[in-house]
């Protein structure tokens, strides 16, 4: 492992009340990597993914991307951060519902402040991208849920991000679908050079990462490492 | 799977004859296919010569039937290697998985220690299996699906039987 | 199938539903108490509504049982008849209905509200006259009571109102010429009805009071729909018909609107205890007089629940035609034009007719065909507004992402702001045509009074003229009179010339006082005493010139008949000058010199005082002087427009009723925008999440609410205008628009949208932080 990694989680801890969601998690994420996190039911997954894009402010421990401390920025810094560094795919519902797939694309882009007929233009590349080419000028209501997430991925992707985070981006799909978001997701991030930290239980979609981490009660295992360096 | 590590495991919990390792094993594990005898005491015999067991007492009168036998500490130190290191991903591996879980509950181990060794090892393949397909033709890909989906019964049953004898030792403990 | 069974699932759908309106958990009970309250002030509003009419009812048999006006000739002195002298006044602003009371005999009648005829020196006042005596400004009033011992309060069947100021007095004689004669009380005919522009104007407030009230109750029903319609739309989904959640909606809201009903019920029965504090143009009500006629309640109770369930049983239609259409938010189809034309085609089209003026006397039929037509006008205000605000909004795309957001929403969705936003435009376009034609009305009233405040601002009349000179002699001596000129007041008739047979005779007001008192009515030129004018009017009456004229042998009367008078000879000629109280005639001066004062048979005097500006209490020392030394004699206050007074009453009274139903209106906005923005949570987060300013949030919550409201108002100044415009040509009134009262009426609109917006930031602000990712 060589170089600061991009995105550096050490130590975290976060309760929601009496429920200790992360208890002691750490993680790193260098440039460019596919990491998948593993774990049962409320281990903490979707927390430390959280912590880790700056939406959640862990209790204490750090969380730091390309060095900079990230639990130290103000509000408005952090969500700078999301919206020109980072990406989002969740598991569903995400598109808003008023706009367009393609208007849904350029979202992030206008928020820039890019102009809006140039950011339609970089969206409706994605759109070509991702094989969606007839659905943006519908309405996220008027379209599947693998058109859906695959807009989302369009969308997480169009600001070209250093990173993107997915939360069970296949939850709400079937295998074929599923496995078309994930190559088209993956793809396209090493195409645009950007890391994804890809939240799932499923095997065959962590089969698309380069590692993955454990997360079990609230802290965080690097399996294939120790099996290394036990050996 | 290995009756020789199964073995070991079932002593743990005490010295055992050999007529009854094999009624255990039988009950737990041998569901279609009980163990012959011959092959219970060629077992014990490897185990005896590889320091794994020793013989805790000789009743009186004759036959191997009259030995109890008793885990040594390099016995228990090779079950536990066993049931930490992964299973090499192949088809049809439940009966060793499955072997592997009972003795983690049994021998009151983790059995989520177990599937995340297994898992990591699984992932392995299935992250060779995903590169070929994404450079191989419909051929190629469909082979690696059948091996995909495959590999991720197994990791699927295991994160289930895991969960699940993970809650049933809880249960039972408190 | 069987008939029963049918009936034991709707009830028990009914019932369900109702179990939704309690059950619902935290939401479920905030939603259905939101409901309650809208319906509920709706309720008291509609209850205090149908009151008024009993309560004006209540007040008018009040005073008319009192009342003591008698037409015709005058009964004889009797056992059983009572001398009632008229002497109101006022204080302050305020009307003093004030009596003096002599009974002619032991069976003289008792006025309603007393015991017992006060004897002489005894003086029976209301209560409200009772705080006031009692108060530092008491010894203002007392002299108008003149030292009569006060020996009882006034009951309320004798007064109009809680707050009225009255008295009775006893007094050992009054002049039977100036005064009634009664046998008993409230004997009077009754009062005419209103005129056919009050009638109006009355049908239109009403009506635009009442209406944004009914739509407000439309809104409030529909207070968490989003919410339920998406639970109808599950329960569409796992199998329910189209029947059973129209009788699941139907119960939940009954619910709601019954538990409105009682919270209506309870505020309105608190609300009528405050009423006897207030007092509006004069008139107070007794909390007792508050009470809605039984028909007006029933018909509040039925027709209440019954809107609510139709309302929220056709909102509906969408969820139950495709439960889908809920979940998935396809584009809604474009809205059709022609049929919301329809009410307020009719509306017009009854009006029209009437534009070019109207009957003299209002007929039933008339009348209905106003309200009817205003109402359709009004309504159609409400039914054309989603559909102008879909085709505003359209074609709008582009501009930053806070307009986007908030554009595309309501290109989506347009019924829900135009549901809010139909109260501004009712209320809006009600309140624009009323002030027109308030306004024209005011200004055609205006113009009636020529009187002369700069010079007098009081004028006195008795009918006593031996009081007249101890009057002015002590207005002279009172603080804060300037000035004091007193003439004594007769006629002059002569005969038409001859040769002008068959014309009526001619008539000069004859006045007597020093030059100074002459002066008011007559560029006198030079004056000294002895002297006599006679001044003329313009456009010059020749019959009159030729009949009395210096030399000229005149009659001096009021009726026919009197005393002969030779005008003098050396009479001079002068130009009339219109008088302080507005009177422009010809005239004959004279001064004291001139003619013996008591050969003016029946006059009256008449005095002009001026008092000090910075001396608000020197009209009531005046009143104080003159009731004292003529109890029956008048005094009036001296104004540039006299009726102005009541309109500015109505004016405001309608601004407040205004600003009150946009203010229910923005009340009822807030709830719609923050359950929206709770509906949208996880939307929100999202968007946070993934890196949205706050405030592109905040403007595109402020977009949303500005847009349909701005189209609303520019709709509500149309239909305004073109309502007032209907109604001034009905009174053939000139047309005039008063821009000012648009700009205000629009501007409380735009100040309902920054109350809106504002309101509902930190609900914005505390729904977008980052956990409400979680809620799902
Ligand atoms: N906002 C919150 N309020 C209360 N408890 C929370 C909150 N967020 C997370 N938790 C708790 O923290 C624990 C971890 O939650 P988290 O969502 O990170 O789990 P997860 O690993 O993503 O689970 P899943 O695979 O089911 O999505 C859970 O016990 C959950 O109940
Ligand atoms: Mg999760």
């Amino acid at each position: 492992m060589t170089g600061q990694p991009l995105l550096e989680a050490d130590g975290l801890h976060k309760a929601f009340g009496p429920t200790k969601a992360l208890d002691g998690a750490s993680i790193a994420i260098r440039a460019g990597e596919i990491v998948a996190i593993m774990g049962p039911s409320g281990s903490g997954k979707s927390t430390l993914l959280h912590c880790l894009a700056g939406i959640v402010r862990p209790d204490s421990g750090h969380v730091r991307y390309q060095g900079a401390e990230i639990s130290a920025m103000t509000d408005g810094e952090r969500s700078a951060l999301r919206r020109t560094q980072f990406g989002f795919v969740f598991q569903f519902g995400q598109l808003v519902p008023e706009l367009t797939c393609l208007e849904n694309i350029a979202l992030p882009l206008r928020m820039e402040g890019v102009r809006r007929r140039e950011a339609e233009a970089r969206a409706a590349e994605w759109l070509d991208r991702l094989h969606l080419a007839d659905v943006g000028r519908k309405r996220p209501g008027e379209v599947s849920g693998g058109q859906g997430q695959r807009v989302a991925v369009a969308r997480a992707l169009v600001t070209r991000p250093q990173a993107v985070f997915a939360d069970e981006p296949t939850g709400a799909l079937d295998s074929l679908n599923g496995e078309r978001v994930m190559r088209l997701l993956t793809e396209a991030a090493r195409e645009t050079g950007a890391a994804v930290v890809l939240v799932t239980h499923e095997a065959r979609v962590a089969g698309y990462s380069d590692r993955e981490i454990v997360v079990r009660d609230g802290r965080t295992r690097d399996i294939a490492r120790e099996m290394e360096e036990a050996l | 799977m290995s009756i020789g590590h199964t073995f070991l495991g079932l002593l743990e919990s005490g010295p055992r004859h050999g007529y009854d390792l094999k009624k255990t094993f039988d009950d737990r594990f041998g569901h279609a296919r009980p163990l012959h005898y011959g092959q219970v005491y060629a077992t014990l015999s490897r185990l005896l010569k590889d320091g794994l067991v020793e013989l805790d007492g000789v009743e009186p009168g004759e036959g191997p039937e009259r030995k109890r036998y008793a885990v040594t500490s390099a016995g228990v130190s090779d079950v536990e290697l066993w049931l930490a290191s992964a299973e090499k991903p192949e088809p049809y591996l439940q009966n060793t998985l499955y072997t592997k879980v009972i003795l983690a509950l049994l021998t009151g181990r983790s059995a989520a220690d177990l599937l995340d060794v297994q898992r990591a090892e699984h992932l392995r393949l299935m992250r060779e299996l995903t590169r070929r397909k994404a450079g191989g033709d419909l051929a190629d890909n469909l082979i690696c699906d059948h091996a995909l989906f495959h590999l991720d019964a197994d990791l699927r049953w295991l994160e289930l039987t895991a969960a699940r004898l993970d809650d049933l030792r809880r249960q039972v403990r408190a | 199938m069987s008939d029963r069974r049918g009936r034991a699932s709707a009830s028990r759908d009914v019932l369900l539903g109702m179990r939704f309106a309690f059950a619902g958990g935290r939401d479920g009970w905030t939603r259905t108490v939101l409901t309650a309250v809208g319906v509920g002030i709706g309720v008291a509003l509609l209850l205090l509504a149908a009151a008024v009419p009993g309560a004006l009812q209540a007040r008018q048999e009040r005073t008319s049982a009192r009342s003591d006006l008698r037409l015709g000739e005058q009964i004889p002195a009797a056992a059983d008849t009572m001398l009632v002298g008229q002497v109101d006044t006022s204080f302050r602003q305020t009307p003093v209905h004030g009596r003096l009371l002599h009974p002619e005999g032991p069976r003289a009648p008792i006025p309603p509200g007393l015991t017992a005829v006060p004897r002489p020196g005894e003086v029976v006042v209301s209560p409200a006259l009772k705080d006031l005596l009692d108060s530092p400004d008491g010894p203002l009033f007392a002299p108008r009571l003149d030292g009569a011992r006060v020996t009882g309060t006034i009951r309320q069947e004798g007064l109009s109102g809680p707050g009225e100021l009255a008295f009775y007095r006893g007094v050992d004689a009054l002049p039977a010429d100036e005064v009634t004669r009664l046998r008993t009380f409230g004997d009077s005919p009754s009062s005419e009805g209103l005129g056919t522009v009050l009638t109006i104007l009355v049908v239109i407030i009403i009506v635009v009071l009442l209406l944004p009230i009914a739509v407000f109750l439309a809104a409030a029903v529909r207070f968490g729909s989003e919410s339920r319609d998406r639970r109808m739309a599950a329960l569409r989904l796992i199998g329910a018909d189209r029947r059973m959640t129209r009788l699941m909606a139907a119960g939940e809201t009954t619910a709601g609107a019954c538990l409105g009903l009682v919270v209506g019920g309870v505020l309105f029965l608190v609300g009528r205890q405050i009423a006897p504090m207030l007092s509006l143009w004069d008139i107070s009500v007794y909390a007792s007089d508050v009470r809605p006629s039984i028909p007006l309640v029933a018909v509040i109770a039925v027709a209440v629940p019954a809107l609510s369930v139709a309302v929220s049983v056709l909102a509906l239609r969408g969820v139950a035609i495709e439960p889908l259409g809920v979940t998935r938010r396809a584009t809604p189809p474009r809205r059709r034009l022609w049929w919301r034309l329809i009410l307020p085609g009719t509306g017009l089209a009854l009006l029209v007719p009437l534009v070019g003026g109207l009957p003299e006397t209002m007929g039933g039929v008339v009348q209905y065909q106003v309200a009817a037509g205003a109402v359709l006008l009004l309504i159609g205000a409400v039914t054309v507004l989603p559909w102008v605000i879909e085709l505003v909004v359209r074609p709008l795309r582009g501009g930053p992402v806070g307009w986007q957001l908030a554009v595309r929403r309501l290109q989506l969705d347009s019924a829900m702001s135009a549901r809010l936003v139909n109260g501004i435009a009712v209320a809006v376009a009600g309140a624009i045509a009323l002030q027109m034609l308030f306004a024209a009305v005011q200004k055609e009233s205006t113009v009636q009074t020529r009187q002369d405040p700069s010079r007098a601002q009081a004028q006195i009349r008795t009918h006593d003229p031996a009081s007249a000179g101890p009057i002015a002699v002590r207005l002279r001596a009172t603080p804060g009179v300037t000035r004091v000129t007193e003439t004594l007041v007769g006629g002059v008739s002569a005969e038409p010339p001859a040769g002008a047979a068959g014309q009526d005779p001619a008539f000069a007001l004859l006045q007597v006082g020093d030059c100074a008192a002459l002066a008011e009515y007559a560029d006198l030129g030079s004056c000294a005493g002895g002297d006599v004018f006679i001044a003329r009017a313009t456009p010059v009456d020749p019959g009159a010139q030729e009949a009395i004229r210096p030399g000229a042998t005149v009659t001096v009367t009021v009726g026919d008949g009197g005393p002969r008078w030779t005008v003098p000879g050396d009479a001079r000629q002068v130009p009339a000058r219109r008088d302080p109280s507005g009177v422009y005639q010809d005239v004959i001066l004279a001064t004291p010199g001139a003619i013996d004062a008591r050969a003016v048979p029946r006059s009256i005097a008449n005095t002009f005082v001026s008092l000090d500006p910075g001396d608000p209490d020197a009209m009531e020392r005046v009143r104080n002087v003159v009731a004292q030394l003529d109890p029956v004699g008048t005094v009036a206050t001296l104004a540039a427009s006299e009726t102005v007074g009541r309109f500015d009453g109505i004016r405001r009274g309608l601004y407040v009723g205004v600003v009150v139903t946009l203010l229910l209106i923005g009340a009822s906005m807030l709830v719609g925008t923050v359950e929206q923005l709770r509906d949208r949570r996880r939307m929100l987060a999202m968007l946070v999440a993934v890196g949205t300013r706050r405030s592109a949030l905040s403007w595109s919550v402020f977009w949303q609410t500005f847009i349909p409201v701005m189209i609303g108002l520019a709709l509500a100044v149309v239909f305004g205008l073109g309502l007032g415009v209907a109604l001034l040509r009905m009174v053939s009134v000139p047309v005039s628009i008063d821009w000012a009262t648009v700009a205000i009426s629009a501007g409380i609109g735009a100040a309902v949208v920054l109350l809106v917006t504002a309101l509902s930031l930190p609900t914005l602000w505390r729904l977008t932080r980052p956990e409400g990712l979680r809620v799902e």
